[in-house]
């Protein structure tokens, strides 16, 4: 194995269709038009020096390194900044500018420190590459003059243009010293991230790099995406882990397990240790970029809290007893068969995980039917984007979004709702702020005033801060205006809908109620604001709908889905480049596992249950009969476990007591339970009422596929042995194994087949052909098998799209005088959901805690000040947290986040949910807010009870 | 000029003076020069107040006002000489002049005095070669100056 090595262009690729011809060092090239010189020569095998240049970013011409010559014209330009012509012919390496390099190069280091032997970029560095490059063998300055290397001059005089190292950041550290100051990072900050916290700071032989105003990495308005870091060509920008452990020695290309965007990495290792996660620039979700906690956040899996033994315990007031797999394994299958023996077939169920992998969720389901013999399996999409596998699957006929992310490179509108990419998909928001600043328009609609409604350099064109709950009512008056405007696409509607269908819709929607003028007095939103934004989007060019769970988390959640889908095929943005509706999921393998059959109804394929054909196909592969009938969804095993009929579950990599809404209901239904197994990293909150811990693997430990919110299935690379001993597909299988199945799959490639062999979209997958192409999107068969980067292309899965009426109905929670303010939640860059893993890294720096965001006006009228300690209470319990005064959201609403347990923000959410799929309405809660001076009684027993339950026999009490 | 004591609220008087740039093409030059017009220096806070206002970052804003040297992060003196360094002015000797005016004001480069009369900066070329050496008292510029004169103008400028 070696480092997987990327080759640095130089320049990014041109657009150009158009072929140019030139000649360079005697070779005949031929390029894009467009393309630059230095990039043309790349591409040809020829190496022109370079510093300041990469292919991430735009070509600058600053370093005076990459010059070349051109026959017949005058001097020596950059190759990076002239872009080829036909028939010029180009020399690279004359002996004017071997001289005119060496010259350079001599200056740039006669103020670069010369310890490369002990710096942490000694061997990663692009400054020592072209030094050796020119042929540089003496600097004839001195280190005598004016520099920044030097603290003290030789007779001990302090040097006022040195800088000390900048250590604030916890995952990088800058050194201004070795800095040459090229812009790279400055650049990459603009051009790749959006972000624009650096810059560089005064001229000439003063220039410096400076986050924010000459302020701190920590303190400036950098997001610690890493992009800086990435470009830097020295160890100015160093990963604090190169710093401590030295430069990998070899790297595998594997899948971020965060969010659904599903960011392609280089995991570079030193042996069996990570050294550093680095963006791949052939990742397609991510193109080179990414984020926070992608980059950076992975110092859980080595955390010392991370359980790597199995557990048992008799009752959860025990202590943990730690035991061998072997006893784990058999205690399981002799409780779960004696449940089932006492209390009958159905009495238990499982959960499939959207952070393990395809294979490892595909295997739960069918330890589940094949196993268990019932149906009672369901995910955490259940609590996410059920909503939208329902939605999309009415409308278009498929469960899923209908473009890949590159697709946001060809859109002229987008309209974000009930999504905050910056902080829950980050590196899809820098694409998106990318495009903005290219020119497209965005139309946001959110109670709340995410990042993308202003930031530097981008702004919505509209921002439409509806009323939480609201979702249908606005985007029934979008679609009021865009029929009775005549803003439709008549000849798409025609050609790929039904019409009928289309003027039913139609008709509904132009009733007099659904005007923005009757909607604006309950949605908040004006008219005038509504039918600009259905003017922008109808009429704007390309138009893209990307949404998150503000949409689906609602009563009205399936509802809204088709909403969307109405909007979108009413004015034909379907089927092509920079359209479409994209749901941007939370987590790395949601899309993946649902389509693995964890839902209830569904087998893998979204193939209802009752579908004999299908279930033919599995009974026979598996050798058993499956169940006809759909089995219990999470909420209805909780509430079986309440009346006493439900005994046992296993829970793979979900931590239900934090995720799902009301938490009393859920500890009440998981303390009724006789057998709770919980297989995951952490003893998380849902573990402590397990009576079985099966310690979980990371991402890094075992081999696998994730599939993202573009149905793109990504592979998941081994990189290091489980420190638990177990991959989670082997915990599952010797498990089955225990409990009398016949499994014997040796490598997660042969459950990828079995896949492949049983569902059709996934016919044509299989390890040996994503290791040839890297990814596929779904549907990959014989009628696709290049696999499907955009859906509906020409027509819909379904046949005709299907448009359907959206009847807004109010939510049953309302505000009324005892809880007078709406409560909607949400997530922050730094955290990652329950924050289980990010909470177990340096990330903490940047949220320590969830506070509740409320306007001015509120905060005044109870008396309460900006860090003050508040209750929060609402008709299903209260907790505590700290108030965070802000005017981003609007008066009558508060927001927070959900990340840290301790605030238990879903003890106040209720158990209403969406009416199609049960999805919990976590965006809309009434609640009451009033000061307080401390944690709730609830908080202070749980926390009594947390700690009671993580106690291990033989060791000190496990920390959380 | 270099009126340091304003009347009106700081902040409310920076977003004023961005308010009636914004129609411009680049309107963040114009915008610093009104503020260190009326403020004699451009204030971390009215970068910040600034940046806000035209949707760009702290970094931005930072790294365009300390390009410039012209733009002051604290206040001048009351006045500000100007002398110019560049290479017509060398060569007619004004590096002596600095010199003598140095010790004659007590100050350094970029010094004020301690009256709060006279900053005391260098710059790169008036355009006066033609005149050298020359210099720049607030906005007047003053050619083929030698000690005597120069006295004469830092007299009358501290009157």
């Amino acid at each position: 194995m070696s480092l997987v090595s990327e080759i640095d262009y130089g320049t990014p690729a041109s657009r150009s269709t158009d072929m140019v011809t030139l000649t360079i060092d005697g070779r005949e090239v031929t390029v894009a038009a467009g393309t630059s010189i230095m990039r043309a020569s790349m591409e040809a095998g020829i190496q022109v020096p370079k510093l300041c240049a990469t292919d991430m970013v735009d070509a600058f011409g600053s370093c005076r390194l990459c010059l070349i010559e051109v026959e017949g014209r005058n001097g020596t330009p950059a190759s990076c900044t002239t872009p080829v012509a036909a028939g010029i012919v180009v020399h690279t390496q004359t002996e004017r500018l071997k001289q005119i390099r060496k010259g350079v190069m001599e200056l740039y280091i006669s103020d670069h420190p010369l310890d490369c032997l002990t710096c942490a970029a000694n061997g990663d560095c692009e400054l020592q590459d072209m030094a050796g490059a020119v042929g540089l063998r003496d600097v004839r300055y001195g280190y005598d003059g004016e520099n920044h290397v030097k603290a003290r001059s030789a007779v001990g005089e302090v040097n006022a243009q040195w800088m000390p190292k900048d250590e604030s950041n916890p995952y990088f550290t800058y050194d201004p010293s070795k800095c040459i100051v090229c812009s790279r990072c400055v650049r990459a900050c603009e051009e790749v991230q959006g972000t624009f916290a650096l810059t560089i700071e005064g001229r000439g032989f003063d220039s410096r790099v400076s986050p924010g105003a000459h302020e701190a990495f920590l303190e400036s308005e950098c997001v610690s995406c890493g992009a800086c870091v990435q470009a830097c060509p020295t160890a100015t920008l160093t990963e604090k882990s190169v710093i401590q452990i030295g430069q990998p020695e070899h790297s595998l290309v594997t899948t971020c397990a965060y969010c659904g965007v599903g960011c392609s990495f280089k995991a570079e290792m030193r042996g069996q240790e990570l050294v550093r996660m680095v963006p791949w620039k052939d990742g397609q979700a991510n193109r080179g970029h990414s984020c926070v906690k992608g980059r950076f956040a992975y110092g859980y899996a080595s955390h010392k809290d991370r359980i790597l033994n199995p557990m048992i315990r008799d009752k959860i007031s025990d202590p943990w007893r730690e035991v061998t797999w072997e006893e784990a394994f058999a205690h399981v299958a002799s409780e779960f068969r004696r449940i089932q023996y006492q209390y009958g077939r159905e009495s238990i169920g499982g959960i499939t995980s959207s952070r393990c992998t395809n294979e490892e969720t595909y295997l739960v389901q069918k330890l589940i039917r094949a196993g268990f013999g019932n149906n009672n399996v369901d995910t955490c999409a259940r609590v996410c984007h059920s909503p939208t596998g329902y939605g999309l699957g009415q409308a278009f006929g498929t469960s899923a979004g209908t473009q890949n992310f590159d697709s946001v490179e060809h859109t002229d509108v987008v309209i974000v709702i009930g999504a905050n990419p910056t902080d829950g998909h980050p590196v899809f928001g820098s694409r998106l702020k990318k495009r903005l600043r290219q020119g497209a328009k965005l139309i946001v609609i959110d109670p709340r005033r995410i990042d993308l409604v202003r930031s530097p350099h981008i702004e919505a064109s509209c921002h439409l801060p509806l009323k939480p709950g609201t979702n249908v009512a606005v985007l029934t008056a979008l679609a009021h205006v865009i029929v009775t405007e005549g803003l439709f696409d008549e000849r798409f509607i025609r050609e790929r809908c039904d019409w009928s269908e289309f003027e039913d819709w139609a008709a509904f929607v132009s009733e007099p109620q659904h005007s923005p003028e009757e909607t604006e007095k309950f949605t908040g939103v004006t008219a005038e604001d509504l039918r600009g934004a259905a003017r922008l989007y109808a009429k704007g060019g390309n138009g893209a709908i990307y949404y998150g769970l503000g949409v689906t988390e609602h009563s009205q959640g399936s509802t809204t889905v088709m909403a969307i889908a109405n909007l979108a095929m009413a004015t034909g943005n379907i089927g092509r480049p920079g359209v479409g509706v994209n749901p941007l999921r939370g987590q790395n393998n949601v899309q993946g596992s649902c389509d693995m059959g964890s839902f209830p109804h569904e087998l893998p394929g979204y193939r209802h249950i009752s579908d004999d054909a299908t279930r033919e196909t599995f009974e026979k592969l598996w050798g058993v009969t499956l169940n006809n009938e759909p089995g219990l969804r999470i909420p209805n095993m909780l509430d079986a476990a309440v009346e006493g009929t439900f005994k046992g579950i296993y829970i793979q990599g979900e931590d239900i007591l934090q995720s799902d809404p009301d938490t009393k209901h859920v500890s009440a239904g998981l303390a009724a339970m006789e057998c709770v197994v919980v297989h995951d990293l952490f003893l998380n909150e849902t573990a402590n009422y397990a009576h079985v811990f099966l310690p979980g693997s990371t991402f890094l430990e075992k081999d696998g596929t994730f599939t993202n919110a573009e149905r793109r299935i990504n592979r998941v690379r081994k990189v290091m042995t489980p420190k638990n001993g177990y991959a989670d597909w082997e915990v599952t299988q010797k498990m089955a194994q225990a409990m009398g199945l016949k499994w014997a799959y040796s490598h997660p490639s042969e459950i990828m087949d079995e896949i492949a062999a049983t569902t059709p979209s996934f016919a044509g997958v299989s390890y040996a052909y994503l290791e040839e192409k890297g990814s596929v999107q779904w549907p990959c068969n014989e009628k696709f098998p290049n696999g499907s980067p955009i859906m509906h292309v020409d027509g819909f899965v379904r046949g005709k799209g299907k448009f359907i009426r959206t009847e807004y109905v109010a939510t049953d929670e309302r505000t009324g005088p005892r809880f007078p303010l709406l409560l909607t939640t949400g997530r922050i860059l730094s955290q990652y959901n329950v924050g289980a893993q990010t909470r177990r890294t340096e990330n903490v720096v940047w949220h320590e805690e969830d506070r509740l965001e409320i306007h001015p006006h509120d905060a005044e009228q109870r008396g309460i000040k900006d860090g003050d300690w508040v209750k929060l209470a609402s008709r299903a319990g209260d907790t505590t947290l700290r108030a965070l005064i802000t005017d981003r959201v609007a008066p009558g609403v508060v927001y927070t986040t959900f990340h840290h347990p301790t605030t238990q923000a879903n003890v106040i959410t209720t158990d209403f949910s969406d009416w199609a799929t049960n999805c919990p309405e976590y965006k809309v809660t009434a609640v009451q807010i009033s000061p307080s001076n401390g944690p709730t009684e609830w908080q202070q027993e749980y926390e009594e009870l947390s700690r009671k339950s993580r106690r291990i026999v033989g060791k000190l009490e496990a920390a959380e | 000029m270099n009126i340091r004591a304003v009347a009106v609220d700081e902040a409310t008087r920076v977003s004023e003076i961005v308010e009636s740039c914004r129609h411009l093409e680049g309107p963040l030059l114009p915008v610093l020069h009104k503020v260190q017009e009326e403020f004699g220096f451009v204030a971390e806070s009215a970068k910040q107040i600034i940046a806000k206002a035209l949707n760009l970052s702290r970094a931005d804003v930072h790294g365009v006002v300390t390009f410039y040297h012209d733009f002051r992060d604290h206040p001048a003196g009351r006045h500000r000489l100007k002398l110019c360094r560049a290479e017509a002015c060398q060569s007619m000797g004004c590096e002596s002049l600095a010199e003598q005016i140095k010790a004659k004001l007590g100050v350094d480069w970029h010094g004020t005095t301690s009256d709060g009369a006279i900053t005391l900066e260098p710059v790169f070329c008036l355009g006066l070669c033609a005149q050298a050496p020359a210099a720049m008292l607030d906005g007047d510029v003053y050619a083929r100056l030698d000690e005597d004169c120069l006295g004469d103008i830092l007299t009358e400028a501290r009157r």
